[in-house]
């Protein structure tokens, strides 16, 4: 639902995110099937509404952590998307010189700190930037994104207990997108709801639907507060599926073809569509036109990446030590 | 000059470190192990306690968190105490804090040090004794130092906190008690200088940590046989400083490298590759190593005597490349 809170415009920019990711991250897929992508590419078209509804309502200095399918997460931080895309090609223009690719991207400006390859890696990173905000009594806080495959890991369950013993100003986003890599979350599990650790640990947590926008950012408001007032941490799982198989090329037999097809019914950018031309906040023109500019926006990613040069060779041995 | 117990001068610098900067924070342990001079920690706690905490017994936590502080900004130390319990964290040291740098093309920037104790402790087994430092040394990111002396450590450790890399810091429970020198005012000790603990002419002995001591015990042996040993203590391991070593070697050449990592992909093994490769014309005799054993350490005291770089095995290596 919308919320009153809400402002239109605010709206209409969290939507054009959310575009701006879809659209991202078809023209990656395209982009990898040409063999102008290297290495895993892991996609996460279906997913833009956890990562645009939490970092839409963070501040500059908020520190977010991402996962391997991090791509959304730092545009929603607003990483800009010719560094991005540049970064995919492994162009010297990408973000990291691209020396980091798909799952390691760093867009430091933007507070998006780091993405990273390891199920579970940054959830200790997080705390740690936790543990630094906390320090600096300034209410700034972390935010931390991972998939369901990384509530069975230890370092998930040892950061989420010293979160709650120190009180860090951590929101631990769960992004349960019911696949752990290839295998379905009741393989590896018997708790079938991650946010049931949370609370083993005492840890306040809510399970919300992820392909709801304003459900998520409902949520995301009071765990924000929440942790700006020095009484988090938080625990948000956001229900959610990545329409795509685990990195591309994944076959994805292991999913129903009739449930994909259930949830491409609850694609989460048609929903905000839906809900805003309800309200009448938005015209079936302008709603086009966020779409069309989104494409075009990523079009001239791609172009820039394309064409701008891949790294010299004496970049090996540049950036390894300070 | 004034004379320290090595665990003095470590906590003298911790002392110094925390009040020159407070982004240091010290999370875990007590820089001690079990050792008894356990009221220094409790000075610093004294001082600092608002930037001492105690975690759970979650390597993996802390570490991730040190590291994760580190990138927002702060300087945490971290003790692991015993050196084999860095493989809990392994995920974070290795795979996180040592990559960050060079994967986010030169903006993340992890000072955080890891500091821990290496090597043969007496009874500690196959689980309380590990060497992880030649591990670490495969791990391109991590600087690495590994003192030998009361004034090393204090030097060494306030350049490990300085320096904008992950750093980790060894460290040996049998040298808490030894001492030596320490300069009052001392500078902080640059990285990838070794250090001459002995001058000899005849055969170079490049030895680490504890183990220089050993060896410095079989240097004394050895110049009653009239064979003169040079110990080359390099140190810190990242950075290496092999130029010491070849002008060592060009002056004796000769080398016995003694340090207390298992002799395969070991720091010896590493160091022998570098001069071999670099100072080959240099040598008269094969170089040879005196590591721990390629066994897991023995708990019963004579089988942990006989694996690890004995003064004994140090003095018949020397020997040997005499002979």
């Amino acid at each position: 639902m919308v919320s009153r809170n809400d402002k239109t415009s605010e709206l209409l920019e969290v939507f054009r995110r959310m575009w701006l990711i879809r659209a991202f991250e078809e023209k990656a897929s395209l982009l990898y099937a040409e063999r102008q992508i290297a290495g895993l590419l892991h996609l996460s078209i279906g997913q833009e509404a956890v990562a645009v509804g939490a970092c839409s309502l963070l501040r500059k200095n908020d520190y977010v952590f991402g996962a391997h399918r991090s791509h959304g997460h730092a545009i929603a931080c607003g990483a800009d998307i010719d560094k991005l895309m540049a970064e995919l090609a492994g162009r010297a223009t990408g973000y990291c010189g691209g020396k980091g690719g798909s799952m390691h991207i760093v867009a430091k400006e933007t507070g998006f700190v780091t993405a990273t390859g390891v199920v579970g890696g940054t959830i200790p990173l997080a705390l740690g930037a936790a543990f630094a905000a906390k320090e600096r009594k300034n209410g700034q806080l972390a935010v931390v994104f991972f998939g369901d495959g990384a509530g069975q890991a230890g370092a998930f369950h040892e950061s989420l207990n010293i979160a709650s013993l120190w009180k860090l100003p951590a929101i631990f986003v769960c992004e349960n997108n019911g696949y752990a890599e290839f295998t379905p979350l009741s393989a590896h599990t018997k708790v079938e709801r991650l946010a049931q650790h949370a609370e083993t640990y005492g840890i306040v947590a809510s399970t919300v639907d992820g392909n709801d926008l304003f459900a998520v950012r409902q949520v995301m408001a009071r765990a924000i507060k929440k942790c700006r007032n020095n009484k988090g941490p938080v625990f948000v799982e956001c229900l959610t599926h990545r329409m795509r198989g685990h990195y591309e090329g994944d076959p994805a037999k292991y999913r129903e073809l009739s449930q994909l097809a259930e949830w491409k019914k609850q694609d989460p950018i048609v929903r905000v569509e839906r809900a805003l031309r309800k309200k009448k906040l938005a015209t079936s023109q302008e709603l086009e036109a966020i779409e069309a500019e989104a494409r075009a926006l990523v079009e001239k990613a791609a172009e820039f990446a394309l064409t701008s040069p891949l790294p010299a060779a004496e970049e090996i041995v540049r950036d390894v030590m300070t | 000059m004034r004379e320290l117990a090595y665990y003095e001068a470590k906590f003298e610098a911790l002392d110094e470190i925390m009040a020159a900067d407070q982004r240091v924070h010290l999370i875990n342990g007590t820089f001690l192990s079990l050792s008894p001079h356990r009221h220094v920690f409790q000075n610093l706690k004294q001082k600092y306690g608002e930037r001492i905490v105690a975690p759970p017994i979650s390597e993996l936590g802390f570490c991730g968190l040190a590291t994760g502080a580190a990138m927002a900004g702060l300087r945490p130390i971290v003790d692991l105490s015993t050196g084999s319990f860095i493989y809990e964290a392994w995920p974070q040291v290795a795979n996180e804090a040592a990559n960050a740098f060079s994967m986010s093309g030169g903006q993340t920037r992890v000072p955080v040090v890891f500091h821990l104790f290496h090597g043969l402790r007496g009874g500690g087994a196959a689980q309380h004794s590990g060497s992880p430092q030649g591990m670490l040394w495969n791990c391109p990111g991590l600087e690495i130092a590994i003192p030998s002396s009361p004034r090393d450590v204090k030097g060494l450790l306030k350049s490990a906190v300085a320096s904008d890399n992950p750093t980790i810091f060894v460290d040996h429970t049998r040298l808490l008690d030894i001492r030596g020198e320490v300069p009052e005012n001392d500078k902080p000790i640059p990285f990838g200088v070794a250090d001459i603990k002995r001058t000899g002419r005849d055969v170079t002995v490049v030895a680490t940590s504890y183990t220089v001591q050993v060896a410095l015990g079989a240097a004394a042996t050895l110049a009653q046989e009239g064979i003169e040993v040079e110990v080359v203590d390099p140190r810190t391991l990242v950075p290496f400083d092999l130029a010491t070593i070849l002008k060592s070697v060009e002056k004796t050449h000769r080398v016995v490298i003694a340090d207390e990592t298992h002799q395969s992909c070991g720091v010896a093994a590493e160091i022998a590759a570098r001069i071999s490769e670099s100072g080959f014309d240099k040598l008269t005799a094969p170089i040879r190593r005196v590591s721990t054993l390629d066994v897991p350490v023995p708990y019963s005291p004579p089988l942990e005597a006989h694996i690890g770089p004995s003064e004994e095995r140090i003095s018949n290596a020397v020997r040997a490349t005499l002979a």
